[in-house]
């Protein structure tokens, strides 16, 4: 027998130590911070115990990176900023210097190369997002696209920090949402239940494990044309597209169809009031590339009135709990139709026990 | 510039406006890439985005891909229309654990950013939603060689599969007053300890970790993370009243007023007459709101550590849910400490893959099998804390009674025993 070519063996290291990649006055004051300031869009700067104090500036990026874009990155962070760097969980970048005169070149450098300052405080920050067409293997539109063309509108809104709070957004290209909870989160929604190609189920598909993963039990094996496939129940489908991962033949994604909804009052921050869950305001929006007007011109509308009528340091979620669901749909001029009302699990401790109505 | 470009007039469009364009940043590679594989690799990458935009559809499909020695961690993709597009018909991406806390030298950045180019399409993310440096775009040859060489410097894969995944971690003590632990090496502690069922997916289902050094929760630990790690602290908060009465001199008092206390959610707070805050420490439950006004002022206290929570997940298969609090508070402090969460997280991750179903996340098992049985599996006490009120349903069976509660009263009298004895 052949000899097998040797394979190397993985070194199983994990998780890297941060440490080593660390500005040093962060390293020397780790767990000793007293305080901390805005002393401008973009900038924050942090006071020790010790005396010491550290100037954080953040930038927004096209988060998909070039190598060309990370290496310019690179070098913005040596040529101003000591060689650190870190990254936030919206993808935004962060330079950190111990020195204030470094700060305004550091600014003026990004914003020449052409990435944005700001994100910080009241700021509508970088848009966390998935994959899309890019990458993805059942998106319904495309998550970069979607980001891009909607920070170019609030460009604004992401330099000057000028919102009655921080405003976290989402979007995700399909119902699964890998994007996760926003203050606003624009995700696609499918509106037809999967055209099924009932030539390869048989071939490509565990069948039982296709029929557990619906949420509403609405698939059952079936013999189509004498062989085995998989039926819908289309009464019962939510168009949730979770049968389309292990059954690729259940083609859920649907050019025409498939629109986009828009969620508010994702909070996941304590601050306040409990953790919250997005909520459903609007529906229908055409999934138009490249530049989706529509869902752009709907939370641009949602932000001015959050913005004209929340109080300083209401969250979205906080600022509709004060006003009331029945105000929030007035002022942004939103319709309320059947599909607001819930009705999966639970359903009931979202309806109304009381008479507490504002009129 | 390549010879067959793709015409992309659509995707050009992405080109205008003033926010960094990741269109423009692929037309780089396609254009002025020295390597011609890279250039062949973002003209097709391009031609097939393009097409995507034209008839509104994906066009990537799974399948299998790994590394010698491990079972997941990269995500496959094939193009199915990689008859038109074959140099970027093969494009799987790398999940690659990153740094706790995110941070990086340039130094290190430019050598991932050399390796990538070496074997991969020269896009990478920092980072994906789970926390991971996302590297898009190698065929099936080359994501070896490229795992290879940054391993060999001291990266590893991360999660993908039913498997223990990547975690995350809040920029925390290294940077943020509010930072109630040591953010970090309670990451990487818990993360080391599962390295195996990171690597190799055998659990029912994701199982993810995220820690915040405080209730402000940076890191969408509470929604997103099956084991949600919190700090948080258990003593009265610090108040500088110097630097309280230089607020409200700032401010107003009418401010301080309408802004910290009355915006308490336990109402513990009050205003003073000569500018100081006194607070009710008791009825404070630390959700950070004055803090983060008043950040000069107000700091968490001294008795630090951290609260757990349980199961937060999103919509399949049951319905969106936050973690459980399932211990309430622990110190972060010692050795022990320290191996103390490992077990936690041991025995929870033993449970569920022996209790839950195939698809089924943690919050789902427990929600399917009661709290209750989930603590008694896992070896933890019932406590008030665990619950937003007691039972409303009398259907229930409850002759264990008095036993449940001589168990807490002994319960109790320990607890006051070594609170006295240290
Ligand atoms: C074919 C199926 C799926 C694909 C290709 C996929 C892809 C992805 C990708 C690429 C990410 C970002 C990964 C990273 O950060 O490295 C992600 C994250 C995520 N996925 Fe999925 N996903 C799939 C199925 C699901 C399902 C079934 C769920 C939920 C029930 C889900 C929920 C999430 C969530 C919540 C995140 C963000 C996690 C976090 O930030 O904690 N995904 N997914
Ligand atoms: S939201 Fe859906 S389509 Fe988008 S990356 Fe996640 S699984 Fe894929
Ligand atoms: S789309 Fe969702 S609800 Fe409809 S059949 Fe598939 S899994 Fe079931
Ligand atoms: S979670 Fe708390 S400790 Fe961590 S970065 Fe955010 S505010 Fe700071
Ligand atoms: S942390 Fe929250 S609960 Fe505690 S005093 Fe401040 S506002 Fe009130």
């Amino acid at each position: 027998m052949a000899q097998q070519p040797q394979m190397r063996t993985p070194i199983e290291s994990g998780c890297p130590d941060g440490f080593q990649y660390m500005h040093p006055v962060m390293r020397k004051n780790f767990g000793r911070w007293k305080y901390h300031e805005h002393p401008g869009p973009g900038v924050l700067r942090h006071v020790a115990y010790s005396g010491d104090e550290i100037w954080t500036i953040r930038a927004g990026t096209q988060r998909i990176l070039d190598v060309f874009t990370l290496r310019k990155l690179c070098e913005i962070g040596e040529k101003y900023a000591d060689g650190y760097v870190r990254f936030t969980i919206r993808s935004n970048i962060e330079y950190m210097v111990s020195d204030t005169s470094k700060v305004e070149p550091l600014k003026q450098a990004l914003e020449e190369a052409g990435f944005i300052v700001g994100g910080t405080k009241n700021s509508v920050a970088m848009m966390s997002h998935t994959q899309g067409w890019l990458h993805c293997d059942i998106p319904a539109t495309d998550a970069s696209g979607v980001v891009k063309a909607m920070m170019d509108e609030l460009i604004d809104e992401f330099r000057n920090c000028d919102m009655p709070n921080r405003v976290h957004m989402t979007t995700s290209c399909c119902q699964i949402n890998c994007g996760g909870q926003g203050d606003i989160a624009i995700n696609i929604q499918h509106t037809k239940p999967p055209k099924i190609n009932h030539s390869q189920v048989s071939n490509i598909c565990e069948r039982p494990s296709v029929v557990a993963r619906c949420p509403v039990a609405a698939i059952r094996p079936a013999l189509v044309d004498g062989k085995p496939s998989l039926e819908v129940d289309e009464k019962k489908c939510i168009c949730c597209g979770a049968c389309y991962p292990p059954c690729p033949p259940m083609q859920i994604n649907d050019p025409e169809n498939s629109k986009l909804a828009i969620w508010v009052g994702g909070n996941h921050s304590n601050a306040r009031s409990a953790p919250s869950f997005q909520k459903l305001v609007a529906a229908g929006i055409p999934n138009n590339p490249p530049r989706w007007p529509e869902a752009t011109a709907i939370v641009k509308r949602i932000l001015q009135t959050y913005k004209k009528d929340a109080k300083d340091w209401e969250r979205i979620n906080d600022w509709i709990e004060r006003i009331g669901w029945p105000r929030f749909f007035e002022l942004t001029g939103l319709p309320f139709t059947k599909y607001h009302v819930d009705n999966w699990r639970g359903a009931r401790n979202s309806l109304n026990a009381s008479t507490h109505i504002r009129f | 510039m390549a010879k067959d470009t793709h015409v992309t007039p659509i995707l050009d469009e992405l080109e205008t406006g003033p926010w960094p364009s990741f269109v423009s940043g692929i037309k780089r590679l396609r254009d002025q890439h020295d390597d011609g594989r890279i250039r062949g690799m973002a003209n097709d990458l391009l031609g097939q985005l393009e097409h995507s935009y034209e008839t509104r559809k994906g066009y990537w499909k799974g399948g299998t891909i790994s590394v010698f020695g491990y079972g997941g961690g990269i995500i496959p993709r094939f193009s199915e229309v990689g008859k038109q597009f074959p140099e970027s018909k093969e494009f799987h991406t790398l999940r690659v654990q990153p740094p706790a806390g995110n941070f990086y030298s340039t130094g290190i950045l430019r050598q991932l950013a050399d390796s990538w180019e070496k074997w991969g399409s020269g896009l990478v993310t920092f980072h994906g939603q789970t926390g991971n440096i996302m590297f898009i775009g190698a065929n099936s040859e080359n994501v070896q060689h490229f795992f290879d060489e940054i391993n060999d410097y001291g990266f590893d894969l991360g999660g993908a599969g039913p498997c223990v995944r990547t975690g995350m971690s809040c920029v925390g003590a290294a940077r943020c007053e509010m930072s109630n632990c040591n953010e970090h090496r309670i990451h990487r502690t818990l993360l080391t300890r599962f390295t195996d069922d990171i690597h190799r997916p055998a659990l029912p289902y994701k199982f993810k970790f995220k820690v915040s050094g405080c209730p402000n929760d940076c890191m969408n630990a509470i929604e997103r993370s099956d084991f949600a790690i919190i700090g948080t602290w258990r003593d009265n908060m610090k108040v500088d009243q110097d630097e309280v009465k230089a607020f409200v001199a700032k401010k107003g008092r009418q401010y301080v007023i309408d802004n910290v206390t009355t915006r308490c959610p336990t109402n513990c707070m009050t205003l003073n007459n000569d500018d100081t805050l006194t607070v009710d420490d008791r009825n404070c439950v630390k959700c950070m709101h004055c803090l983060n006004v008043m950040p000069k002022a107000l700091h968490p206290g001294d008795d630090k550590g951290v609260s757990i929570l349980l199961g937060g997940k999103r919509t399949l298969k049951i319905g969106d849910m936050m973690g459980t609090v399932i211990v309430p508070f622990m110190k972060m402090d010692t050795d022990e400490d320290y191996q103390r969460i490992v077990e936690i997280a041991e025995n929870t991750i033993d449970f569920w893959a022996e209790n839950g179903l195939e698809h089924e996340r943690c919050g789902e098992m427990i929600d399917r099998i009661g709290l209750v049985n989930f603590l008694e599996g896992v070896g933890l006490e019932v406590d008030p804390n665990m619950v937003s009120h007691p039972r409303k349903s009398s259907y229930v069976r409850m002759d264990g009674w008095d036993e449940e509660a001589e168990k807490w009263f002994r319960r109790k009298a320990e607890e006051k025993q070594k609170a006295v004895g240290a």
